[in-house]
């Protein structure tokens, strides 16, 4: 009975709990294997760029239908998508590596980002813009979220193959295909979808965070490539619930503290993880003398 | 989070500065007086009338709550010579603002004379600094504005006089139709939702009660136990109606509105006029417009 008190009732009870839930748990299903890949292909500040480079086409959609969400969810995916395919382009042609490229193009588009917000008089939309609702996402968000969740599926599933091999040896790739500079594209595209539907739920900072942290801990939890991108998807969603939990009996803004669930679990995975974490680094080599 | 909220507060603060400059360059004759947020400038406005400029420093739709100061605010308060503040704890960055610019110019606090209510900030109990949102409090207000004006500039005391009292004959009509239209409203039915706490005034002046799922400030951010809790409070006390307002998130307003079935009202000032041209461009019309809201979502 208190079990079911702490755990199920406040989802049981009310439509806005189970609407964040199944929002945080789109959120977890996409997301956190891309952070897997971000991680793994040493690009983990991209996320926070491609976050950033969202804002102008975001701001462009709300200075011309106020916070409303198909224009801004189309300006920030044009927006990143522009920043995203420059630099990608930029870092493929140029003597420019894509960490560069990517800091170039994201600041001017930052810059931008605020400049046309400040056209509109009103600070204060915007902010709950970029700092998200997770409490208040309604029929058509959800279905934004959703839907997002399985095209990014189904375009992992069939980039797999060669998005591995570029992440892993993209040299080898491209002695044999030519196809790695339009799956690093279409990689980006997904990063940017997934930050776009996560900074309606979280906004666009939290964003990152849901994409990035479940995957960090599943890097430290294991070295296989397929439980690694599993363990971030099951750890975003423990993250999600969790997160809701303890905002509705602390009295805690949600948002955040999905993250900082996120955070916590990150620690553990730390201190605990046996691909790498700091107890096993610590005591090396202990499984192989027995 | 805070951090970078503040940055984009700053540069934006900067490009509305940049943008408001080239009319104030005129008309240097007339006494410059600065008030802190739009409704004072608009009863300074009124009681003034020609002799006076009014700068606000928080401007139409703009939350003084969380106000950062600009640099075109101290300059502008180091040419003032009269600053119009609402005390009761309302504008916490007005000291500073104002040691920084090294004005000279007196600091009237308009709330002077006005019996304060309490209200619970962040589990502390403080003053509510919105006491315009009575009609007799705002006429008090009229009347210390008119007195600073004719302390500054006595040789317009006859004009203060003659325009505030004028004000005042309008505020007395306003009171009166406010009136008139709450008595139509069934008593039962005169408890709403709004998302920010700013009523306990036009609460207790008129018999109403608004029930807030935030805090007073608009800073803190609901959180799910907030939102259970409101939504919860509306069936168990069938109250008819959510209202907006013109600083918070609308989309959680939306939100508790559809999973507890109460009406959603139209859009209630409280902290800021609109722009001119909006449907709260002056008090009278701020105060004609929220009631007018309030009855068409409650009465039967």
């Amino acid at each position: 009975m208190q079990l079911h008190d702490l755990f199920i009732a406040p989802f049981a009870e009310f439509a806005f709990m189970r609407r964040a839930l199944v929002g945080s748990l789109a959120l977890a299903i996409a997301g956190p294997p891309l952070g897997v890949f971000l991680i793994l292909r040493r690009m983990a500040l991209t996320g926070d760029a491609m976050a950033h480079a969202i804002l102008p086409g975001a701001a462009l959609g709300y200075l011309a239908a106020g916070l409303s969400l198909g224009p801004m969810t189309i300006g920030g995916l044009a927006a990143g998508l522009i920043v995203a395919v420059g630099s990608g382009v930029v870092a493929r042609t140029t003597i420019l590596r894509e960490d560069a490229s990517l800091a170039a193009f994201y600041l001017i588009s930052l810059a931008l980002g605020v400049t046309i917000v400040s056209l509109r008089g009103s600070n204060i939309d915007l902010l709950h813009v970029l700092f998200g609702s997770v409490l208040a996402l309604d029929d058509a968000t959800l279905i934004l979220l959703a839907a997002i969740a399985s095209v990014t599926l189904i375009a992992l599933a069939a980039l797999y193959r060669p998005l591995v091999l570029e992440t892993i040896d993209a040299g080898f790739l491209a002695s044999v295909s030519r196809s790695g500079g339009v799956v690093q594209i279409m990689f980006l595209v997904l990063v940017v979808l997934n930050l776009v539907g996560g900074f309606q739920a979280l906004g666009t900072l939290l964003a990152v965070g849901m994409m990035m942290l479940p995957a960090a801990s599943a890097r430290l939890i294991t070295d296989d490539m397929t439980l690694m991108i599993a363990a971030a998807s099951v750890l975003g969603m423990l993250a999600g619930y969790a997160g809701l939990i303890v905002s509705f009996h602390a009295g805690l803004p949600s948002g955040p503290l999905i993250i900082l669930v996120a955070g916590l679990i990150y620690l553990l995975a730390l201190i605990f993880g046996p691909a790498g974490g700091l107890l096993r680094r610590l005591k090396p080599g202990r499984h192989l003398e027995a | 989070m805070a951090r970078l909220r503040y940055v984009i507060t700053l540069v934006l603060a900067c490009a509305d500065a940049a943008s408001g400059w080239p009319a104030q360059a005129q008309a240097p004759e007339k006494l410059p007086v600065v008030a802190t947020f739009s409704i004072l400038a608009d009863f300074a406005h009124n009681v003034g009338g020609e002799r006076i400029e009014v700068t606000a420093l928080v401007g139409p739709d703009g939350d003084t709550h969380v106000y950062q100061p600009k640099p075109a605010d101290a300059k502008e308060l180091g040419a003032a010579r009269l600053i119009l503040a609402n005390g009761l704890g309302l504008e916490g960055w007005i000291d500073r603002l104002i040691k920084a610019s090294g004005a000279k110019a007196p600091v009237i606090v308009t709330t002077k004379g006005i019996s304060p209510q309490q209200m619970r900030e962040e589990g502390r109990i403080g003053p509510d600094p919105h006491a315009w949102q009575s009609i007799a409090n705002a006429k008090i207000y009229v009347a210390n504005i008119r007195d600073a004006l004719i302390t500054v500039d006595p040789g317009g005391v006859s004009v203060y006089r003659a325009n505030a009292n004028n004000y005042l004959g309008k505020l007395d009509v306003l009171e009166k139709d406010v009136t008139a239209e709450i008595a139509k409203i069934p008593p039962g039915r005169r408890q709403i939702i709004t998302t920010h706490d700013a009523f306990g005034y036009f609460g207790t002046a008129y018999g109403f009660r608004f029930i807030a799922p935030e805090g007073v400030s608009t800073e803190t951010e609901a959180s799910a136990r907030d939102v259970a809790k409101i939504i919860r409070q509306i069936k168990a006390q069938n109250i008819p109606a959510v209202f907006l307002e013109n600083v918070t998130d609308p989309r959680l307003v939306r939100s508790i509105a559809a999973e507890s079935g109460a009406k959603i009202g139209g859009t209630l000032y409280s902290d800021a006029l609109s722009s001119p041209d909006g449907p709260a461009g002056s008090y009278i019309e701020m105060m004609r417009n929220n009631i007018w809201e309030l009855s068409a979502a409650l009465a039967q």
